[in-house]
This record gives structure tokens, C-alpha cells and sequence, in this order.
């Protein structure tokens, strides 16, 4: 049984421009300890994917229409609010996309720490002060003993992400979900970023879920990458399988558009148009629009994601019907 | 390489830091460019890399003289733009046009497309009142939009959309010399192709020379012919543009290269990553000698005596700032 089961989950916020489709219909599944990168355009739903998850989204105008997502026995889109402050920060931890922000500039180093500890009632003040330390040691904070009792502006971007990272797996969880974590940082900043969450995962068994719009960054990190399209998985499978094999349309035009996979002066790809309006439904596939290969089945039936083997999932009809050729 | 169209020399861009309400006191400078020598021909694409912080954009801000340089001279032409003042100095502005990073802060959101790119045509140019729709139609054509969304303001456009807007506005004036700052760093992957494929079909097409500022590796070598990588305000290495992201030859640079994640799962399993230690050091206080050394793994107590000066190894073209670099490289 895997560690974390998400079938069918929807998301829309019922705003006053209309109804945000912004996830429909995802499911994936998390084994344990394993990587899964989730990667797509911004507004292609990947963070709230996420956050719907752990109950992170504003209600209204954010609804959970409908879905599941099953961690271990417990739904936790249906479960209490203890049963889900009990799992979150816990047994679920998350770190986000910009450290300058997401801590409290109010509180000491310390007191920010040992704060998951004291709540979810795993350790009293001084051993969680010690366990702590031992973190925030173990993040590659030099003399952690004296930063510990300082504020959040005393320490750089990338320090301070060593900080959240520090704090999300203090409680030693399961599952680590990591919303951009390196998309504020400097590359050289985010090669030791990367390499810590890799070193931390080995020791503690954590699963890692990678939430990203780098490419590189997925490609030598995960195990396995969720493609992100309109608000919904277009193809999934193994790394590999998904930079060496790709399948779908818009995972190709992707990889064809960045500059590093591509000779020096050569024309780059380019996907005509924009990405959808979520607001407005589509009846077939999303991605219809601005696909070269799109045929009329495409406008008017919408894709499944069926296995096309090797652990190989793609949404794209003419892929399935085995009439398109990459 | 023939004449030089830009010529920068020795230039510094020094701020000081204040301290005190009433009596405000002099504590402290940050030497945000701090003695860079640099030289583009006419059409040429340089591009300028480095981490943030490092006085890449403080460097461009000063070559256009939106920041007044503390030392050194900017040629432009027959020109010495450091020399200018008030009148001349906009007058001189036509030749040369920056790029910002930032589509949705850029654009005046109270003005039009067509007021915005009308206002900068008639800077420079005399244009009758009754041209000018056709003369902001053409421009925005040529950047790959329609003109009949010429009415619409910049919120009714995308982010790439409203990078062109800015593009065109740089072209309006018909410069010579474009300084692109990040132009493609707020986008996503899929816009950013467009915008590159635009920039670099404008540089051809136009003869511009322009500097493009980015602190991605992948991106920059895919556009400019040359790269200078710059580290707390000093240029450390430059090169052709495939010679120094294929073979880095500079500590620092190959620590950016190999920094630099590539969508190439085996590849990137199987190459070994130079991890720097730290943060890049203030440059309110910067390191002696080699303002690298505290990072750098091959460091020696001479790294810390004296700024390096450029050697080459086998190009010419291709020269880095190390003290080490011939036997870092054998």
C-alpha cells in the first residue's frame, strides 16, 4: 500500500471572474521514501495540489469539490481538524518557496524550532532545545550553538532555508513536501540546498515530494516526475523514462524550449500561445489549443492517463491511439 | 577583435553607506563594481553572469549612466558617455536602451501600448501626428505582437506579452546598444523561448550590441557570442560563449557551471558537482587579495595578498582572474 494515495483530487476557487478550475482530477500515489517531482508552468496547479492536501487552502474562495488522499489510513481531505493538525507538521511537513517570508521575524531561531516538537507533544522545552541544536547542526549551520538564539534577518536566503529545512524535519516525518524550495537561491546556494534534502531524506527515510518549474532540478533529484498541465497530471512516470521517452505533446515542446538541452544559436522551440485560462472549461484536452498535433478528438474528448508501459502514464489520445509518432 | 563599438575602462560604481539621522556620517562603501574593463564590437552579444549580488545589474545601470560611475570612462562610439552631462547626455540616451527584468513593474499601468511606444518614438524621432499609429503598429509588429492591441493597457497582456511591450519600447528610439537586465528570468520555460528566439533575431536583424544580464548559465550561453562572469563586482573570467560554460577555467566558474542543474537525469547523476561552501562574502566588507579565496577550494595564502590579473591559457579571447589557473588547469 503506498505511503500516500491522492485519487481524483479537485480544486476550484469560485471567485467573482467565474469558477478557477485550478486541480481536476489528480491522483498520484507516494511510496515510501521515495522522490516524486511534480513539475509544470506557474498555474498549472502544482502547489495547490499541495496545499489542498494539508488543509492549506483559504476556504472560500478555495473548495475541495472532490477526491481523496489517503496518508496511511487517514483521508485527510475528510478528516477532523485534529486528526489533521495531528499529521501536519508532523508526519507531513512542508517547506516553502521563499525563507525570507515564511519565518516569524518576531521569534528566535530556537523558539521557531522546537515549536512542532512542543506541539505535537514529542519532547519537553530542553530536550526539544537540544534536539534542536542537533538539527540545526546537522543542516550545516556552522556554530549553531550561538545562531541559534538569533532572529531570522541575521541570516542569509539560503541559511534560512536551512533553517525551514530544519524545522520540517525535526519531527522526523514522512513525507517532506518541498514547494520550490531553491527558486529564491543563487545556483551555487541551491547545489548545497538540494544536496542537504538528499542527505537528510537517506538518514531519516523521508519521502520527498519536489515541487518545481526547473527541469534540471527534477531530473537529477527524483525517482519518479508528475508532469503538470491545466490543473491536471498530462504524463507521469520514472525520470527517465520522462526526459528520454517523452510522450506527450506539451512534455516535449517543454523539453524542446529550454535552452540547455538545445545547441548553442539554434532556434528554440516555442509553444504557440498561452497557458489555458483555467476559468474557462475545456471539453477535451487542455493543452488542444496550442498543441501541433491537436486533431478535432482532441477539442472534444478529454484524455485519460493510461499506462503506455514502463510504469509510463500519458494523457495525450493520439499518443494512446498510437498514431503519433514522437 | 576589430574596433571596439563600447569600451568600459576601469569602471566603479562605489555607494557609501550613511549612518545617523542629522549628522550623517560616512561608515562604510559598497563597492558594487569595482574596477571592470570590458570591450564589445559592434553586434555583439555579451553576456554577463553571476550571482546575485555580485553588481551585474549595478554594472549596467552605470555603463547607461542611470548611476553615476565613481571611477573609470564608458565609450560608446565615438562618445565618452561618462563625460556627458544633462542635455547631451539625453540626447545621447537614443543610442543606448535598457531592458528590465520585470514585465509588470516596468510598464506604466495607466497608459496604453500605444501611448507608452508613441511617447518614446516622438523622444527622438519627429514624427507627424497622423504616422504615428502606422509607426507604433510597424513597432509592435516587430516584436510579435498585433497592432490592433495597441488601445489595450499592460494588465490585458501576459507576462510575455508585456516583455515585448518593453522590448518595443527599448526599440522605439532605434539604439545601438540594448542592456538587457534578467529580461527572461520572471517568464516561464515556454515564454522564455519566445523571448530569447525575439532577442536574438533583433540583434541580428538591427546590428544591436547588446550586454545580457542573467544569472542563468544555460540561458546566456544559448544567446550571447561572449561571457564575463563576475563575482562581488569584478569580472573573474571571460570568453567565448561555449568555451567558458564547456570549459571553465576559473575555481568560480567552474563551481557555477557545475552548480548549474541539467535536464539530463544520467548526466546528472554521473557528474561530480563542486560544492561551495557558504554564501558569497558582502561587498560592504570584501575578502583581500582574491575576493574568492574564502570560497574557493584551491585557495593558497598568496590568493590573499593581491587582486590577479587576466591570464590566458591557449585563446587569447579567453582570459581569467586566478593567481592559480595554470596549474589548475594543466
Amino acid at each position: 500500500m503506498p505511503l500516500l494515495d491522492v485519487n481524483d483530487l479537485t480544486t476550484y476557487f469560485h471567485t467573482r471572474n467565474g469558477v478557477v478550475r485550478a486541480v481536476d482530477g489528480v491522483s498520484f500515489q507516494l511510496e515510501k521514501g521515495e522522490t516524486l517531482g511534480i513539475v509544470g508552468e506557474s498555474g498549472s496547479g502544482k502547489s495547490v495540489t499541495c496545499m489542498s492536501m494539508l488543509g492549506l487552502i483559504p476556504q472560500p474562495p478555495g473548495r475541495i469539490e472532490r477526491g481523496t488522499a489517503h496518508f496511511d489510513g487517514t483521508d485527510l481531505l475528510h478528516c477532523t481538524r485534529k486528526e489533521l493538525q495531528s499529521i501536519r507538521g508532523r508526519r507531513v511537513a512542508m517547506i516553502f518557496q521563499d525563507p525570507m517570508t515564511s519565518l516569524n521575524p518576531y521569534l528566535r531561531i530556537e523558539d521557531q524550532l522546537i515549536e512542532p516538537l512542543l506541539i505535537h507533544g514529542l519532547a519537553d522545552k530542553v530536550s526539544a532545545k537540544k534536539q534542536a541544536l542537533a538539527m540545526l547542526d546537522a543542516v550545516g549551520i556552522q556554530d549553531a550553538a550561538s545562531r541559534i538564539r538569533g532572529y531570522p534577518h541575521e541570516f542569509s536566503g539560503g541559511m534560512r532555508q536551512r533553517v525551514m529545512i530544519a524545522m520540517a524535519l525535526i519531527t522526523k516525518p514522512d513525507v517532506l513536501i518541498a514547494d520550490e524550495p531553491t527558486t529564491a537561491l543563487d545556483v551555487t546556494v541551491q547545489a548545497q540546498i538540494l544536496e542537504l534534502i538528499k542527505k537528510e531524506q537517506q538518514e531519516l527515510g523521508t519521502a520527498v515530494i519536489l515541487i518545481t518549474h526547473d527541469l534540471g532540478v527534477v531530473s537529477g533529484f527524483c525517482d519518479r516526475i508528475n508532469v503538470m498541465y491545466g490543473g491536471k497530471i498530462v504524463e507521469s512516470g520514472p525520470t527517465k523514462e520522462i526526459f528520454y521517452n517523452p510522450q506527450h505533446p506539451y512534455n516535449r515542446a517543454l523539453q524542446n524550449s529550454i535552452p540547455a538541452l538545445q545547441a548553442k544559436g539554434k532556434e528554440l522551440y516555442t509553444i504557440p500561445g498561452m497557458p489555458p485560462d483555467m476559468s474557462k472549461p475545456s471539453a477535451g484536452c487542455s493543452f488542444a489549443p496550442r498543441c501541433e498535433h491537436a486533431t478535432d478528438l482532441c477539442t472534444s474528448e478529454p484524455p485519460e492517463l493510461q499506462d503506455i508501459g514502463q510504469a509510463h502514464t500519458t494523457a495525450c489520445l493520439r499518443v494512446q491511439r498510437e498514431n503519433l509518432k514522437p | 577583435m576589430s574596433d571596439p563599438y563600447l569600451q568600459i575602462n576601469n569602471l566603479k560604481t562605489h555607494f557609501p553607506v550613511e549612518k545617523g539621522i542629522l549628522f550623517r556620517k560616512v561608515t562604510g562603501t559598497v563597492k558594487a563594481v569595482d574596477g571592470v574593463s570590458l570591450s564589445l564590437a559592434k553586434g555583439e552579444v555579451l553576456g554577463l553572469v553571476g550571482e546575485s549580488g555580485c553588481g551585474k545589474s549595478t554594472l549596467g545601470r552605470t555603463v547607461l549612466q542611470l548611476i553615476k560611475p565613481t571611477e573609470g570612462t564608458v565609450t560608446l562610439g565615438s562618445r565618452t558617455l561618462t563625460d556627458l552631462d544633462g542635455k547631451e547626455l539625453r540626447s545621447a540616451r537614443a543610442d543606448f536602451q535598457m531592458i528590465f527584468q520585470d514585465p509588470y513593474a516596468s510598464l506604466n499601468p495607466r497608459m496604453t501600448v500605444y501611448s507608452m511606444l508613441a511617447e518614446a518614438i516622438q523622444v527622438h524621432r519627429k514624427v507627424p501626428k497622423a504616422d504615428l499609429a502606422g509607426a507604433v503598429g510597424a513597432l509592435m509588429e516587430k516584436v510579435g505582437l498585433a497592432a490592433r492591441f495597441m488601445r489595450k493597457y499592460p494588465h490585458e497582456f501576459s507576462g510575455g506579452q508585456r516583455q515585448r511591450i518593453a522590448i518595443a519600447r527599448a526599440l522605439a528610439v532605434e539604439p545601438k546598444l540594448i542592456i538587457a537586465d534578467e529580461p527572461v528570468s520572471a517568464l516561464d520555460v515556454s515564454i522564455q523561448a519566445q523571448i530569447l528566439n525575439l532577442l536574438s533575431d533583433l540583434t541580428r536583424e538591427m546590428e544591436l550590441t547588446m550586454i545580457f544580464i542573467s544569472h542563468d548559465l544555460s540561458v546566456v550561453k544559448h544567446i550571447s557570442d561572449r561571457i564575463a562572469v563576475m563575482y562581488l563586482g569584478r569580472i573573474v573570467e571571460i570568453g567565448p560563449a561555449t568555451e567558458v560554460f564547456e570549459h571553465p577555467q576559473h575555481p568560480y566558474t567552474k563551481a557555477l557551471c557545475s552548480a548549474v542543474p541539467m535536464p539530463d537525469p544520467d548526466s546528472e547523476r554521473t557528474r561530480k558537482r563542486i560544492l561551495l561552501p557558504g554564501d558569497p562574502p558582502s561587498p560592504l566588507n570584501p575578502p583581500s587579495g582574491c575576493t574568492f579565496h574564502p570560497r574557493c577550494p584551491h585557495a593558497e595564502e598568496r590568493c590573499q595578498a593581491a587582486w590577479p590579473s587576466f591570464e590566458s591559457l591557449k585563446n587569447d579571447a579567453h582570459q581569467a582572474a586566478c593567481v592559480r589557473l595554470a596549474e589548475l588547469n594543466q
